[in-house]
This record gives C-alpha cells, sequence and structure tokens, in this order.
C-alpha cells in the first residue's frame, strides 16, 4: 500500500505564494495569484485545469522561462526564484516536454536524444551517443535513431523527447500537456509508455493536463486548479496503487474518484468558457 | 557528427538521388510535357510574329530562326556565336563576377541577418537604416559606385553585390524569427549555453529561409550585374547587349538574353541542390509528404 516507499529523494519542489502578473495590451492580467504547492520528491503530480488557467505560467516560472511577480519556488531546498531573483536559470535538473514537441527537427533523432550531455560537456559525443541508444532501446525505440524526428509518428516523437529529457538525468520533468495533440488511442499507448519510463528512472513529474481521467491515471495527486487567476482549488489524493495499467481504468474506486473531483473542474471549465479566457 | 552517420535501413537520401528520383517520376506526370509545350508556343509565337507575318513592330525583332542560325554559326555574319572564344569571354565575365558578388553577399548577408534576428538591441539599431537603404534601386547607385570605385571591376561586383545582399539578409532574420520559440527554450533546458543555442538551433533553424533568401539572390544578382554591365565594363552579357544595340547587331542582343536566362536559370538550381544537400531532414521530410 505504501506506495512512495521506493521514492527518490531527490526533486521535491515547493511552490509558496507564487504571483504573476502580465501586462498584456489589455492592461495587467493577474494569471497566477498565491498559489502554494509542495510537489514531493519522486511523485507524479498532475496539474488539471481549464485551458488559459494559468498552468503554463506555472511551468515556465519552474522551468525558467518566466520571472514571477512574487513569491518563491524552491527545488530540494535551493531557491530557484524568489525575491531577489524572479526568473530562474534554465537548467538541465528541470526539463521541459512542450505541448507541440520539440524535438529539433534538423537533427535524427539519436542526435537530438545525445544533445543534453555533449552541451553541458559531460559527455563527448561518442559516450552521449552510446547511452542514447541504450535508453532508446529501453524506451522501445529501437530502429529509428538514425530517423529524423519528421519521420517518426507523433507518439514516438514524444517518446523520444522524454527519452532526451531523462538523458539529463533531471529531478523534475516538467510535461505542459505532452499528449494533447495525439488521438486517443495513441494517448493510451503513451500514458502506459511514460508510466513504464518512469518506474525505470524515479524522478519528480508535474504533469500539466485538461484531461481529468489522464490526471487520475498517472498521478499520485491531482492539483485542480482555478482558473486565472491560478491556484490549488482542491489537492486531490489518488489511492490506487502503483504501478498501474489500464485495468484501473474500469475500477471503482477511479469511477468514484472521477465523480468526487468532476463536478469541481467542470465548474472551472464553465468560469473559464465565461471569461473567454485566450490560450496564454 | 565527425563520426559520420551509421547507414540504416532507411538509407541516406543524396540530393543525387532524390534529384534522379523526382527526375524520373516527373517524366511520368504532366508537368515535362506541359514545360515543352509551354516553349514550343512561346518560340512559335515569336517566330510567326517577327518572320513569318512580320506582324506590325514585330517586323523588327529578330525572329529566333535568326538568333539560332547566328548562335550555332561557326562563321557568324555579327562575329559572336557558340564558336568564337569571344562568347565564352562574355559569359565567363558575368559568371565570374555574380560568383564574387555571391559569395560577398552571402558572407555579409548571412551573418547580419542572423544578428537581425537574433538580438532585439541589433535590430533596433541597424534595421531602419537597413529599411532605408533598401528601396534604392541598384541603378541610382551607379554614380557614386564609380566615383567611390577607381578601377573598372569594382564597381561592378559592388553594384552586383548590393540587391543581393539585401535579399540575403532579410530573409536569413525572417528565417530566425520564424523558428519556433520552444526550440531555444527546449535547448536551454537541456544545458545549451547562448552560443550553442545559436550554433545548434538558430542557424539550422533559420536554413530553409536562408536557402530562399540565396535563391532570390543570386536572381536578383544576374538582374543587377546586367545593369550594371551596360553602364561600366568592357567584358559581360550586359555588356554584350548594350554594345550590340549601339552597333545595330540585333540577334547579338537576344543571345545574350537568352544566355544570362539559362546561365542564371542554372546557378539558382545550383543553390537549390545545396541546399538540399545541407537540409537532408527537410528532403526527407517533403519525400514523406509525397511532394
Amino acid at each position: 500500500m505504501n506506495v512512495r516507499q521506493e521514492f527518490a529523494t531527490k526533486g521535491a519542489i515547493r511552490i509558496q505564494n507564487v504571483d504573476k502578473v502580465y501586462y498584456a495590451r489589455e492592461g495587467a492580467v493577474q494569471a497566477v495569484s498565491d498559489c502554494s504547492l509542495d510537489i514531493r520528491a519522486g511523485e507524479i503530480c498532475m496539474i488539471v485545469g481549464p485551458s488559459g488557467c494559468g498552468k503554463t505560467t506555472l511551468l515556465n516560472a519552474i522551468a525558467g522561462f518566466h520571472d514571477i511577480t512574487g513569491g518563491a519556488i524552491h527545488l530540494d531546498g535551493e531557491m530557484l526564484c524568489g525575491p531577489d531573483r524572479p526568473k530562474a536559470e534554465p537548467g538541465p535538473d528541470r526539463v521541459v516536454v512542450f505541448q507541440n514537441g520539440a524535438l529539433f527537427p534538423w537533427k535524427t533523432n539519436l542526435e537530438n536524444v545525445a544533445f543534453g550531455p555533449v552541451m553541458q560537456g559531460k559527455m563527448n559525443q561518442a559516450q552521449a551517443r552510446e547511452k542514447a541508444l541504450g535508453m532508446m532501446a529501453d524506451a522501445g525505440l529501437s530502429g529509428v535513431e538514425h530517423n529524423y524526428p519528421g519521420e517518426v509518428s507523433s507518439g514516438m516523437r514524444r517518446r523520444v523527447e522524454i527519452v532526451r529529457a531523462l538523458m539529463n538525468d533531471p529531478k523534475v520533468l516538467l510535461l505542459d500537456e505532452p499528449f494533447r495533440a495525439l488521438d486517443s488511442l495513441t494517448k493510451s499507448v503513451m500514458h502506459e509508455a511514460l508510466l513504464e519510463i518512469y518506474y525505470k528512472n524515479k524522478v519528480t513529474i508535474f504533469f500539466i493536463t485538461h484531461d481529468l481521467e489522464e490526471a487520475i491515471f498517472l498521478g499520485h495527486r491531482v492539483a485542480i486548479m482555478t482558473t486565472r487567476p491560478c491556484k490549488p482549488k482542491k489537492i486531490l489524493e489518488v489511492d490506487i496503487p502503483h504501478p498501474r495499467n489500464y485495468s484501473v481504468l474500469t475500477s471503482p474506486r477511479f469511477r468514484s474518484l472521477m465523480e468526487e473531483t468532476v463536478s469541481a473542474v467542470h465548474e472551472e471549465a464553465v468560469k473559464a468558457f465565461e471569461a473567454g479566457e485566450k490560450e496564454m | 557528427m565527425a563520426e559520420g552517420k551509421p547507414a540504416t535501413s532507411a538509407g541516406e537520401i543524396g540530393a543525387w538521388a532524390m534529384f534522379t528520383y523526382r527526375f524520373s517520376r516527373s517524366l511520368r506526370s504532366p508537368t515535362p510535357y506541359l514545360m515543352l509545350a509551354g516553349f514550343a508556343l512561346f518560340f512559335g509565337a515569336w517566330f510567326l510574329l517577327s518572320e513569318v507575318f512580320r506582324f506590325w513592330r514585330f517586323a523588327s525583332l529578330p525572329g529566333p530562326r535568326q538568333v539560332l542560325i547566328e548562335w550555332f554559326n561557326p562563321n557568324p555574319v555579327y562575329g559572336m556565336s557558340l564558336y568564337t572564344p569571344d562568347y565564352y569571354m562574355h559569359v565567363w565575365m558575368s559568371l565570374r563576377r555574380v560568383l564574387i558578388a555571391f559569395v560577398i553577399s552571402t558572407g555579409l548577408g548571412v551573418p547580419f541577418g542572423l544578428f537581425l534576428g537574433w538580438s532585439r538591441n541589433f535590430r533596433e539599431f541597424t534595421f531602419p537604416v537597413f529599411e532605408t537603404l533598401r528601396p534604392i534601386p541598384v541603378l541610382a547607385w551607379v554614380p557614386l559606385a564609380i566615383v567611390m570605385f577607381r578601377a573598372d571591376e569594382t564597381p561592378v561586383i559592388f553594384l552586383t553585390t548590393l540587391a543581393s545582399f539585401y535579399a540575403t539578409a532579410l530573409n536569413t532574420m525572417l528565417g530566425v524569427q520564424s523558428i519556433d520559440p520552444s526550440f531555444p527554450r527546449a535547448a536551454a533546458c537541456l544545458g545549451a549555453s547562448k552560443w550553442q543555442i545559436f550554433r545548434h538551433i538558430i542557424i539550422p533553424g533559420a536554413l530553409p529561409f536562408i536557402f530562399t533568401g540565396l535563391q532570390i539572390s543570386v536572381g536578383v544578382a544576374w538582374f543587377s550585374l546586367v545593369a550594371a554591365e551596360m553602364v561600366s565594363g568592357e567584358y559581360g552579357l550586359g555588356y554584350l547587349i548594350n554594345s550590340s544595340y549601339v552597333n545595330v547587331q540585333y540577334p547579338i542582343i537576344i543571345i545574350g538574353m537568352m544566355s544570362v536566362g539559362i546561365v542564371g536559370y542554372t546557378t539558382s538550381a545550383l543553390v537549390r541542390v545545396a541546399g538540399d544537400y545541407l537540409m537532408q531532414w527537410r528532403v526527407r521530410e517533403l519525400a514523406l509528404g509525397g511532394r
């Protein structure tokens, strides 16, 4: 029952009272307000909210793409961003997998996966390729190493991108609706693939989605966010033990968790719809 | 990659293999026959108007038969054909100038465009000046070019370089701006430094636009070269066209014009092949798209 016994000890994110104000044409927009969330080392924390609710803003702050207006974010006790340093430095301890995918189309899948350690000067080209070949084989990606990303299916591309992130032994994987563009059948394959990768590499996963079913299926915890300004509205402990597979979806516990949360999510979706929020 | 890519089942599709594949497939499509029909229509109309009916002002235009006979004549009436060394001298001088101008404009235009796209400060500092200079036609630069560069060759090369430089720099800048912002962010996440991002993301990401720019640039180079040669210089196809006009050798004007067309077409085709060679990933993606 104790699903967290094999957890990693690194990768705890502490989000404390984070504020983020954008200055757009229509004036100031409060994207995130007084948002606090503790993400435990090694857990899969799912962030659920309607499109444009400000959850990507939170991810961008952790990744170091944007500054924050107030509050602080710590990773394993070290401050990423806070009062005296509003913008974190992007780095290989927190790797992002992007919504639309960001494999470099001019590099082969293997070159993409080997990219990180070579850039950081941790490995030479040959070492990085060897490690990349091994990791790709583990993730069921043998045979597409020398293809360009544009030549393989979108599900494959996502897997390559996740492996590219894991090559750097990150503390945290930041996934921004990575499976959004996939059809639902491919998506279900990708969920199990992600879990399999997760069981082999203990990392903290910060996973943004607007799909509640995906959130409950994958996550240890699901944080349901309010629409802009974004802050946790309800945090759900998913007490279905890992390792999970697709049979979980039909289990009574899964159904009752869905029932418990679906109205909270729907409420926010209606609010977002009525406010006419656009994706930021 | 220094070690080279190992061959795989997917295999390397070289630019040449791609070309032959496209060529053999195009023979089975209407494309080449439409192209031939287009040329036939063009030359036929020209022939009928100028040589058969001698219709209106077309009577004073040399006909295609007359031009081709002169072009392939071992003893040309006006002293210029495929059999006279002078002809090749003109072609070579023009080609040489275009190549030099193309190398200079690419060497300056690509880095300039990359920095325009990459650095906002640099762009705000230089782009307004650049955009003010760009609309000035090459011909307006002729007097200044002759005053600034005393030698025979340099003013012509300067003028030829100018317009090409604009096309290359502008397209390179647009190329940098076209890069999906996720790419540099992903690279930063993976630990790449600013210069590594420039080298591994910005340059290859802008390459498709750069090559569009280079194709425009090589065409524009011929365009401005002929204008420049008409004004100054002693050799070259532009000079040939202009001097034949002065000497009332009208068929040679058309030989000069058609030579520019053929050599110009070849140079831009070479740029395209070089682009395909450097952008394998793109060639393969497009091949999958069935184009």
